[in-house]
């Protein structure tokens, strides 16, 4: 075993270690001045040392900024000084750490082969007076996630062995068990009553009992992940029974639209709709929730790898050209003693969210150009991490397809290894304090770059039309993939031709991993030569694990042994129906009794810099919007390209003008008074994005992604019911199908004896297709003069708002919409960005007209003048602040040139609309109030500092 | 004389390819795009093109140190084809991780004999993957081909490896194409204008003959007018700033 260690010159700044010196600050340590930190690299080789030399100085050191060491441990002054500290960090036996696969390949290249192994680790030298708590603190809370690493003297470093695997079939005995044998086996396996039931039933007549494999197939195809049985459950809400909740709400509305446009829709991994009638747009959103909350990076860079491998499954294939993702944390300034045991700060899920995010999406290539990202306490135990992608592929390729029986069943992309066994039923479990350190088999580092070469020369396969049918490989593993793709015909599958990592998995163990990075192809037995070339022209594996059958069974096979053999008919048809009680009794809540503030420029500072509201750009800029050259409007717009932009645009086809619009709503406040509204708040809020930047809604298709508590609890499911009736309602009237949907159940978190869920929370996106990427419009004010409108009605709606929420309450008049006034008024607002009226627009969400007219001006870095009084009322608000915040639904702030009013006015007819003030040259905003006197006078710039202060990390 | 031919290479985490083929296409070129593995494979030649360009993306996921294996399979497996590839007068282009091959390869500031390196690309002073527009001026002093005729830029960065480092003496006036400025055009101008503390604000550096240029800033982000992040305000110009460097290339490789 070989040990290098290579660390930067000391004259150059460290700044991977200058980071964690202001992480450490944040901790509350001020003591240490500098850290540096030390790449460590194991071989598991004897090389001569100047082959060692030749590895370290033309592929690990780089002889400009780094020096190296093989020799020994750099014994450095500063470890050895007095008060100094190294801590070696290296990662847990299992994990494996991508850089170590192309270290090896990197190491051949230079002509040498005898390395059997590499491992890295980290060796972080801190300078400053720590006593040993602070170095734990420092430890635990930064540089240490015990689910994947560990703190390693230099002595104690072994490469672990991986033991081989011996064949034995393992029979799960459940016929004949008494009860208590019995609730365990049930239990074990993730079943309910029924379902245990019903397996030991068609055991019974098959006469033998399962084997391991077996169960494992059943948890894995029963488990709420996979087949969504809450959704598709028989709920009985107030007497009345709903049969099927996702095809009476959702699917129903798409039904009754039956828009020509749609593709394919609920049958696929992703919706499919046409774009131009040559090419189709693929989008899906899909959250993973419980992996990051165990291990931020790794769980929200697999949930990008996961997403984007959606599309891809889709019809033929699609190509991924978009991300947008939505994060949901407790708040970042939460003190450390009210997080939760076994709970991870907020701030460290946040920030290690958004890196697993940035990484695996930027190293994709695909432009993260959308997102969101909402606080809420209750969040702090199960953070909500939605990732979403947008893909193009050719119209033709867009529906589902058909094997025959004799296609071979293949598996390309990433080897398997025991990455997140059993990680399906771990996501509809609830975490428990124990979850973090029982739970680490879940937990997976990604390799975009292995997910990269797929999609590579996947799309090239694809376009020679080399295999019938795709999916992806994702939760569930292959037991999920050929599970469901052999559900028509059958399957036999050879497990032990599947390609591993490391020898030692079991039969079953292969059929449940989940490790990344893998797809499943039916290929026609003719063309898998050519397959198989050319994945290897890029060095991309394809394995031949089996073939479809025409017998509607699944056989499994270990080494010609028989491990399994279910109907098909059973596995997919078998389960009994969920059946669930819903009852809703809607909450009261304390109206608030606080005078208005006679400074409301006060209130609008502290709205502004709340988590919600303020600027996300720290996030954004580590995103890359640019890449694939595509971005029409930006995340970030304005004149010092810092403003909040509403919805986002692409030109999916360079050369041509159409483009697609980006958006999402979400809003977790409004589901505390009643989710009904808030269904409906978030669905006008993607469109109202989707107008404000000049789309319309000819072709607008949605997609649902509910993030809900513990729906066996009766309130939790009448919750639920209500949103999805929300869905249906707006659906039909906005003309608005969705298109594909997911649902993440279960999120709550036990403590100290006490429930915490999470917030219903329900996430819809919604892509746009437009005509004309030269008609897009962007919310910054830009003319002097300009006048300023506000668009739709104003009501008493404070219920949830950040403006009751600033004063710690939340009301209960929730923001309500009038679809059929709503979908005039955009219609007509459509119609104005079309015809190029509209200089700057809006939309006012969280913080209402002050916050959108705050934004607008420091985006523009033009100042304004509005009148409260002028703002159209639907009921009397006597209340200077509450008009200012109020957050009434489909509301636009819209610029005009005066010398377009008339046409303006005359193409929004029969909508309402009012001038509330105009464009000024001053750096300041100003508003005033129902009595005419200055409530807002304040400048620009201490607006825009309130708002980009509080992440700007 | 036929047509300029260009050839796009990619590799394991290349995804700058396809508007970067767009860009060339633009120009007036004929392009190519082709797996590094086929001309390690000698099922392509170099020979055939006149322009070989990188362009960006993390190839080999950036493992180890941004660009590093890509560059050393290009110079044990393909750099005597390389070496004759500039010693015929062709152009060589790295853009964002192109530029740290280039760089890490020792194919700039010039072609190194031996392996050494004189220049590297590195981490951000931020220690942040960014990603931001920037302005940008051309050094009239410099031989580069690539930005000839050209005075001032406004493109896209996004990395997290693009500090500029050389050792003392390694680079000549000629050898520096492109700085970082603020929007007055001041060379001096610090972060965020200078993204990742670049020492002599240096964006872009090219070879003696001019003909090898690798740079941060992303040009072929900026070949349409709505790629501009302010063209909702100042209206979108008819081509990007980008495309200029692009014309460059493809009307010198006119003339090979």
């Amino acid at each position: 075993m070989q040990r290098i260690e290579v660390r930067l010159k000391s004259h150059l700044p460290d700044a991977r270690g200058l980071g964690l010196v202001k992480d450490i600050r944040d901790l509350g340590i001020t003591t240490v001045s500098m850290v540096r930190v030390i790449d460590i690299y194991w071989l598991d080789s004897e090389l001569a040392d100047d082959d060692l030399d030749l590895v370290c100085r033309r592929l690990l050191a780089d002889p400009v900024t780094q020096e190296y060491n093989h020799q020994s441990a750099f014994s450095s002054e500063v470890e050895l000084s007095a008060g100094n500290h190294s801590v070696e960090v290296a990662f847990n036996a299992g994990v494996s750490d991508p850089v170590e696969d192309t270290i090896m390949k990197a190491i051949r290249d230079l002509g040498i082969s005898s390395v059997r192994e590499v491992r890295t680790a980290k060796r972080y030298l801190l300078e400053g007076q720590l006593d040993e708590d602070q170095l734990e603190v420092i430890c635990s809370r930064l540089l240490v996630n015990p689910i994947i690493q560990h703190v390693v003297k230099t002595e104690q470093f072994s490469f672990p062995e991986n033991p081989q695997y011996r064949f034995a079939l393992n029979r799960v005995s459940i016929l004949g068990l008494d009860n208590d044998q019995a609730s365990s086996v049930r239990q074990q396996y993730g079943f309910d009553d029924d379902e245990f039931k019903a397996i030991i039933e068609y055991f019974r007549a098959q006469e033998r009992d399962p084997t391991d494999v077996e169960m494992e197939t059943l948890a894995q195809a029963w488990s709420e992940h996979c087949v969504h049985k809450t959704f598709k459950g028989k709920v009985t809400l107030d007497g009345a029974v709903i049969n099927n909740l996702l095809r009476s709400t959702i699917v129903r509305a798409t039904k009754e639209l039956d828009k020509p446009w749609c593709i394919s829709v609920f049958e696929d991994n992703a919706g499919v709709i046409d774009f131009d009638g040559n090419w189709a747009l693929c989008f899906k959103v899909e959250t993973h929730n419980h992996p990051s909350a165990v291990e931020p990076y790794g769980g929200a860079a697999t949930g990008v790898g996961g997403v984007v491998r959606d599309p891809l499954g889709t019809g033929l294939g699609a190509k991924p050209i978009l991300n947008t993702d939505v994060f949901c944390f407790g708040p970042p300034d939460m003190p450390y003693e009210k997080v939760p045991r076994g709970v991870l700060h907020p701030r460290r899920i946040f920030k290690g969210v958004r890196a697993g995010v940035a990484d695996y999406g930027n190293r994709l290539g695909i432009p993260t150009l959308n997102g969101a990202i909402l606080f809420d306490r209750r969040y702090v135990a199960n953070p909500l991490v939605f990732c979403g992608t947008l893909a193009l592929m050719p119209n033709e390729y867009g529906r589902i397809r058909r094997q025959n029986p004799g296609d071979l069943v293949v598996v390309i992309g990433g080897r398997t290894g025991r990455d997140g066994v059993h990680g399906v039923t771990f996501a509809s479990e609830q975490l428990t304090e124990q979850s973090s350190s029982v739970s680490y088999s879940s937990v997976q580092i990604g390799n975009p770059i292995v997910e990269k070469k797929v999609i590579d020369v996947l799309l090239q396969a694809r376009d020679r039309q080399l295999y019938r049918r795709i999916t992806d490989c994702g939760g569930g593993g292959l037991s999920s993939a050929v599970g469901e793709m052999a559900a028509e015909t059958g399957v036999r599958v050879y497990l032990d031709k599947v390609p591993l990592k490391y020898s030692g998995l079991s039969y079953s163990e292969i059929w449940v991993s989940e490790s990344q990075e893998r797809m499943l192809l039916a290929v026609p037995p003719e063309n898998i030569e050519e397959l198989v070339n050319i994945f290897g022209s890029e060095d991309v594996e394809a394995a031949v694990i089996g073939e479809f059958t025409g017998d509607r069974r699944l056989k499994l096979f270990y080494q010609d042994n028989p491990v399994a053999d279910l109907s098909m008919e059973f596995l997919h048809e078998g389960r009994p129906q969920l059946q669930r009680q819903a009852l809703w009794q809607p909450p009261q809540y304390d109206e608030p009794d606080f005078d208005t503030p006679a400074d409301l420029g006060e209130a609008l500072l502290d709205v502004l810099s709340s988590w919600n509201v303020c600027s996300k750009e720290w996030v954004i800029r580590q995103y890359d919007h640019e890449v694939q050259g595509a971005s029409v409007l930006k995340p970030l717009v304005g004149k010092d390209n810092d403003g909040p932009g509403d919805a986002a645009i692409i030109r999916p086809l360079l050369g041509s003008e159409m483009g697609v619009i980006v958006a999402n709503g979400i809003n977790h406040k409004y589901g505390d008074i009643d989710p009904y509204w808030m269904a409906v708040s978030v669905i006008d809020e993607a469109l109202r994005q989707i107008i404000a930047v000049g789309g319309n809604l000819d072709r607008v298709a949605l997609l649902d992604n509910f993030s809900w508590g513990n729906t066996d609890r009766p309130d939790m499911m009448a919750a639920l019911v209500r949103a999805l009736q929300a869905c249906y309602d707006m659906a039909v009237v906005y003309q608005t199908p969705f298109i594909s949907g997911k649902d993440s159940l279960y999120n709550e978190f036990e403590f100290e004896g006490e429930i915490i869920s999470i917030p219903h929370t329900l996430l819809v996106s919604a892509i746009g297709v437009m005509a004309d990427v030269n008609r897009a419009v962007s919310m910054d004010l830009k003319n002097d003069g300009d006048l300023i409108y506000i668009v739709g009605t104003t009501l008493n709606e404070l219920g949830g708002s950040e403006y009751f929420s600033a004063h710690g309450f939340t009301g209960n008049g929730v923001p309500r919409v009038d679809p059929q006034r709503a979908r005039r008024l955009m219609v007509n607002l459509s119609r104005a960005t079309a015809e190029g009226l509209v200089s700057a627009c809006h939309d006012c969400s969280e913080g209402g007209i002050g916050v959108a007219v705050a934004e607008m001006a420091f985006a523009g870095g033009l100042g304004a003048t509005i009148n409260l009084g002028a703002v159209p009322l639907g009921e009397p608000v006597d209340r200077d602040d509450f008009i200012l915040f109020s957050e009434s639904n489909s509301r636009f702030l819209v610029t005009v040139m005066p010398e377009r009013q008339g046409e303006f006015e005359e193409i929004m007819a029969g909508s309402v609309l009012a001038v509330i003030g105009r464009v000024d040259g001053s750096e300041v905003l100003t508003v005033y109030g129902l009595g005419g006197n200055r409530v807002v006078n304040t400048p620009l710039a201490e607006l825009k500092k309130a708002w980009q202060e509080p992440l700007r990390w | 004389m036929g047509k300029v031919r260009t050839l796009v290479i990619r590799a394991p985490g290349t995804n700058c390819d396809a508007e970067t083929v767009f860009a060339f296409q633009q120009a007036g070129s004929e392009v190519s795009l082709v797996h590094v593995n086929q001309l390690i494979r000698r099922r392509e030649r170099l020979d055939d093109y006149q322009i070989l360009v990188i362009p960006g993306g993390f190839t080999y996921g950036d493992d180890i140190a941004a660009g590093k294996v890509l560059a050393n399979e290009l110079r044990l497996k393909l750099g005597e084809d390389i070496l004759r590839f500039v010693e015929d007068g062709k152009l060589i282009l790295g853009i964002c991780n192109g530029f740290q091959v280039l760089a890490k390869a020792g194919f700039l500031p010039e072609f190194s004999e031996d392996g050494s390196l004189l220049l590297t690309v590195t981490t951000n002073d931020s220690g942040r993957f960014e990603c931001r527009w920037v302005h940008l001026s051309v050094n009239r002093e410099s031989t580069c081909v690539f930005t000839r005729g050209i005075d001032r830029l406004y493109l896209p960065v996004a990395h997290a490896e693009g500090k500029v480092v050389v050792l003392s003496g390694a680079l000549t006036e000629q050898n520096v194409a492109l700085f970082y400025t603020d929007e007055h055009g001041d060379i001096s101008a610090r972060y965020p204008h200078n993204p990742n503390g670049s020492v002599g604000n240096v964006a872009g550096i090219c070879d003696r003959s001019g003909r090898v240029f690798g740079l941060m800033p992303h040009p072929e982000r900026y070949i349409r007018g709505t790629q501009h992040p302010q063209w909702t305000r100042l209206g979108a110009r008819e081509y990007g700033d980008g495309l200029q460097i692009f014309r460059n290339t493809v009307d010198w490789a006119e003339h090979l």
